[in-house]
This record gives structure tokens, C-alpha cells and sequence, in this order.
């Protein structure tokens, strides 16, 4: 085994949950790697959620296989370097934070000392709020605990279930902050969240779930690898239409046309230029534009909206 | 092991934080105090020596009744909310996620529970005992048994609360079991005036609900072991009047059925970690 890189923080193949007559998760597959940030992006009723409490032994799969950092999840000591939190994060409301941080360092069975702990209330935001009652805090204060019982066992895999759901914009800025700080230590990250321009920022790969499936997955240069020409043009003729359908996709709105261009083909805009000018066309101006994820990932949601409704 | 010592402690901590031991303290004070009242009061009156122990022998199973009811309310109301309650609101995500065994999360509830429930009824029981020995001089022949018996009383239901927290929602599994604790106790007596008339097919009544559910044949055995022996004689004896009444009981408990208890106790915790185990959180 020597030698052997170190096996995936997180590793799931085919997964399968059903509700009742309701199939919540339909062959899921996909990695984490050490000291990877991974998002976990699609709709309301994905099995976002689902897929990440199979991960963690909190729902039994009905089929399929995962492993945290190596061992099977359906193992508790596969959870030991594992931080979690939950989108429904509640913790004791009559413990105060420093009694919930040492009751997780000790279900953990970590040794973490007391001062290690402060400073993790107070990487939260939570700095001198250590001794208050957890029941007198509004749920943005309760998101940031939630954050800190995640972090302080010293994880090496940490899965963020919506993290920023309760939280002001400076918080979700300090969220950022600590995934960024994560990643930088190399402990790896499954970050869930709607906030798509969270995801873009920190996360070196996506994961797509769409209806249970994985309906994309990849780098975000993968997947944003697309993109787009906006050109306003005047004095189009047929073979201009023609020569333009040729490069991508196009859409018009009056004189300004969008054009899909592959992202590593360097020479397509100039060539594309040329030969307009070649046909008589007058270029007014041309925009590069590239493709937001938000985009792409409505373009991937409409995608698979369309498939099925051709296939029903 | 350090997950069930740790749950364990944190299930005491929340009953004493969330002030149930603060109101059952005063609860039993007041009872306590009562019967300090009750009972100076009986010793004032001119009464033989045997009608003394007769009368304090009952009133003591009276007081340890409403004892044991309180100790089945609170801790089944409590059961429900840390157990069940933990599940329904998301407190039991996080501390699961860890890497700890959901039986031993189970067991730390469960002792937690236990320790706080008996605890309570075995001190608040032994303050009782103590009260009735000094002011009317009535000291039960087997304290200790019957002190141990209603500790084990307030377990059985103890284990029956977990069992229903795992399948059902935190009120419902308080309803049902105090519900059960109940219907168990009034079909004992069902059974024991059945038993007084010579009616095997109503005694039968009080024989099955001991063995579905241990509470009330605990119960029996600890009146059996606070009461005076002679009170049964002066109800007629054990076959005729003193077994149809409620707060006597005619017999001790036999080696057999305190087997069978503790055999019932491990089957419905096995039956609850089994549950909680398969449970999707």
C-alpha cells in the first residue's frame, strides 16, 4: 500500500435512495479529493442534501457504494476526521458554545485544547459570546456555532450543508474565508449551497444534481468551458447567417447577435470577423462574453428539463 | 464507552438545566411535606400499635404510588423530547455525524434517563421512608428492596419511552407511555379483585399486563416489601379481601419474574437500538 496516493476525502458510486414511492436519489457518482473544495449545485429537491447524509451514515443508502478517507461511510470511525454542518443545524439550547464545542471534541474523541477551541468561536465570529446560553441566539449566531462544531475536531474533510442560509452578507463573506482557509491547510471541502457565486468563487470542481442524477460534473473550466460572442452587425445577408450558425449557436435580438464559441479556440473570433467582412456584413462591435455558472447551470437544468419532457 | 458516560452525563445535565430536577424537587418537598403533616397528625390520634402500622403501612404505598407516577410522567415527557424531539429538530445531525455507534448514543440516553428517573424516586422514596419512621415510629420491613423495586419500576418505563421515541413523535411516545403505565396498573387491579373473588379469567387480566408490560408487577412487589405483613391479615388475608385492595399487595416477587424483567428490559432496548439504527435521520 506504501506508496499508494492517499485515498479520496469523500468517494461515492451509485447511490440510490427511495422514499417510499419517491425516488430521492438515482445513481449518484462522483469524488472529493484530499484538500479538494467540491460544490454541490441543482434545484430545490435534487438530493443534495440526501446524497450528503448517505455520505455521513445518517440515511441508509437502498444501494451503492461510499467511502470517507478511505473507509466505508456506513462505519463510524470513517467519520473521524470528518467536520459536519447540517442544514437543519440546531444545537442544545441550554448548553452555552463552549459546552457544545467540548461535547463534539469529545464525541470525536480528539484532544483539543481549550484554547484551540476559543479560537475557533472566534474564527466564527463568536469571539466573548463562549459562555452565553446557545437558546438566546438568532439563527445566523446558531449557523456560525454550527460552522465552529465543524471545524474545531481538527477535520481533514469538512461538508458544509447551506452555510450561509441564515447569515448577513458579512457573514457569508467570512464563510468564504474559511473555506479559502481550508483549502489552503489542504482539508477538503463539500460545500452545498444555492449561492452560486459562492461556488464559483472557492470551489475547484462542481458537481451537478439534477432530479438525483448527476446531471454534470467537473472543473469549473470544464464546465464553463464554453463561451460567447456578442456582435452587432448590420448588412446581414444569408451566407452570413449561414456562416455564423456554422461557429455555435446564435442568437439575435435586432442588429446584436450571440454566438457560442469553443473557450480554447483562440482563432474562431478573428476568423469569424474576417469572413463577415468577407460577405459584405459591417461589424459595429464585438464583445467577448463569458459564461457565468449561474448560466451554465441553467442551461443545464433546462437541458434536462427538455429531455424529458421529448422523452414523455 | 466514552460516548455512552458522555451522553449519559449530558442527558443529567439537560434534565437539570431545563429545571426538571429544580420542579421535582419541589414537587417531592411538598409531598414529603404533607405527609410529615399527615402523619403527625395520625400519631396524635388514639390508635393501637397495630392499627397505627396498619393504616401508616397504607398511606406509605399511597405516597410511594404518587411517587412513581410522578417519576412515570416526568421522565416519560422527558424521554420523549431528548430522544424523539432531538430527531424532529436536527440537534441529533451533528452529534451523530460523529464517529460514535447510534447504540452507544442510545445507551448513554437511556442511563441518563435512568439514572435521573430511579435516582429521583429511590431519594425521594428513602426521604418518604424516613419521614413515616419518625414521626409514627413505622419502619417497612425490607426498604431497600422495595426502594430498589420502584428504581426498577421507573426503568422499565424508562425503556419502553426510548423504545417509542425511536419510532414515534415526542408527544405521542409520553401519551402512550404513561397511557400504558395506566392501563398496566389498573388492570393489576383489575386482576387482584378478580384474584379476591376467585375469578380466574378476570385475574388472568392483571397476569398479562405484568408480563407485557413489568411496571405493575414491580410495583407489587415493592408495596409488598414497604407494607407491614400483618396489614394483609387484618384485611381478611392474602385469599380473601386484602388482594382486591389497590395499595396492598398479597405476595413478593419471585426470582423468576425479576428475571423475566430484566430479560424484557434487554429485549425492548435491543428492540429500540435496532430501530434507531435503521432510522434515516
Amino acid at each position: 500500500m506504501a506508496g499508494l496516493p492517499p485515498a479520496p476525502a469523500a468517494w461515492c458510486s451509485g447511490l440510490r435512495k427511495r422514499y417510499r414511492r419517491r425516488t430521492a436519489v438515482h445513481d449518484v457518482s462522483f469524488e472529493v479529493g484530499r484538500g479538494e473544495v467540491v460544490g454541490l449545485l441543482g434545484p430545490n429537491g435534487a438530493g443534495k442534501t440526501t446524497v450528503i447524509k448517505m455520505l455521513l451514515g445518517l440515511v441508509r443508502p437502498d444501494g451503492g457504494e461510499a467511502l470517507l478517507l478511505g473507509r466505508p461511510a456506513a462505519e463510524p470511525a470513517a467519520r473521524t476526521d470528518v467536520g459536519y454542518l447540517p442544514e437543519l443545524f440546531r444545537y442544545q439550547p441550554w448548553l452555552t458554545p463552549t459546552e457544545v464545542l467540548a461535547l463534539h471534541v469529545r464525541l470525536a474523541g480528539a484532544a483539543v485544547p481549550e484554547a484551540e477551541r476559543k479560537e475557533c468561536l472566534a474564527t466564527v465570529g463568536l469571539a466573548g459570546r463562549g459562555d452565553d446560553r446557545v437558546g438566546g441566539f438568532s439563527k445566523g449566531m446558531q449557523q456560525r456555532l454550527g460552522l465552529a462544531v465543524a471545524l474545531v475536531a481538527r477535520p481533514r474533510f469538512v461538508v458544509l450543508d447551506e452555510p450561509t442560509s441564515a447569515l448577513d452578507p458579512l457573514g457569508r463573506a467570512d464563510v468564504r474565508d474559511v473555506v479559502l482557509d481550508l483549502r489552503a491547510r489542504g482539508v477538503a471541502v463539500l460545500l452545498n449551497s444555492h449561492l452560486i457565486g459562492e461556488v464559483e468563487r472557492v470551489c475547484d470542481r462542481v458537481v451537478v444534481l439534477d432530479r438525483g442524477r448527476v446531471a454534470a460534473a467537473g472543473t469549473l473550466a470544464e464546465l464553463l468551458g464554453q463561451r460567447e460572442l456578442r456582435l452587432h452587425l448590420t448588412g446581414l445577408t444569408a451566407p452570413a447567417l449561414e456562416r455564423l450558425a456554422r461557429t455555435g449557436e446564435v442568437h439575435r435580438e435586432g442588429d446584436w447577435l450571440t454566438v457560442a464559441v469553443p473557450a480554447d479556440d483562440e482563432a474562431t473570433a478573428p476568423e469569424l470577423v474576417r469572413d463577415l467582412v468577407g460577405l459584405g456584413v459591417s461589424v459595429h462591435a464585438v464583445e467577448p462574453v463569458r459564461m457565468s455558472l449561474e448560466d451554465r447551470l441553467l442551461g443545464i437544468l433546462r437541458a434536462g428539463a427538455a429531455d424529458r419532457e421529448e422523452q414523455s | 464507552m466514552t460516548t455512552v458516560l458522555t451522553v449519559a452525563a449530558l442527558t443529567v445535565r439537560e434534565a437539570t438545566r431545563r429545571r426538571v430536577v429544580l420542579a421535582l424537587g419541589v414537587l417531592t418537598v411538598a409531598l414529603v411535606g404533607l405527609s410529615v403533616l399527615g402523619f403527625s397528625r395520625l400519631a396524635g390520634e388514639s390508635l393501637t400499635s397495630g392499627e397505627a402500622r396498619l393504616v401508616a403501612s397504607i398511606l406509605l404505598n399511597l405516597v410511594m404510588f404518587g411517587f412513581s407516577l410522578v417519576a412515570a410522567l416526568g421522565t416519560a415527557f422527558l424521554a420523549g423530547p431528548t430522544l424523539a424531539g432531538e430527531t424532529e429538530s436536527g440537534t441529533a445531525l451533528a452529534m451523530l455525524a460523529r464517529p460514535v455507534r447510534r447504540s452507544a448514543f442510545l445507551l448513554g440516553k437511556t442511563l441518563g434517563l435512568v439514572a435521573f428517573g430511579s435516582g429521583f424516586v429511590v431519594l425521594a422514596g428513602l426521604a418518604e421512608v424516613v419521614v413515616v419512621g419518625l414521626t409514627v415510629d413505622y419502619w417497612p420491613p425490607s426498604p431497600v428492596a422495595a426502594l430498589v423495586l420502584l428504581g426498577a419500576q421507573t426503568a422499565v418505563l424508562l425503556t419502553l419511552t426510548v423504545l417509542l421515541s425511536t419510532v414515534v413523535s415526542p408527544m405521542a411516545s409520553g401519551v402512550v407511555a404513561v397511557g400504558l403505565f395506566c392501563t398496566t396498573w389498573v388492570a393489576g387491579v383489575v386482576g387482584a379483585i378478580g384474584g379476591s373473588l376467585g375469578n380466574e379469567a378476570v385475574e388472568r387480566v392483571g397476569s398479562v399486563s405484568r408480563i407485557l408490560l413489568p411496571t405493575d408487577g414491580l410495583w407489587r412487589g415493592a408495596m409488598n416489601a414497604f407494607q407491614d405483613p400483618g396489614a394483609l391479615t387484618a384485611f381478611g388475608g392474602a385469599d380473601e379481601g386484602a388482594g382486591a385492595f389497590p395499595f396492598l399487595s398479597v405476595a413478593p416477587l419471585t426470582p423468576v419474574y425479576l428475571g423475566y424483567t430484566a430479560l424484557w428490559v434487554v429485549m425492548v432496548w435491543a428492540l429500540a437500538a435496532l430501530a434507531y439504527g435503521r432510522k434515516d435521520l
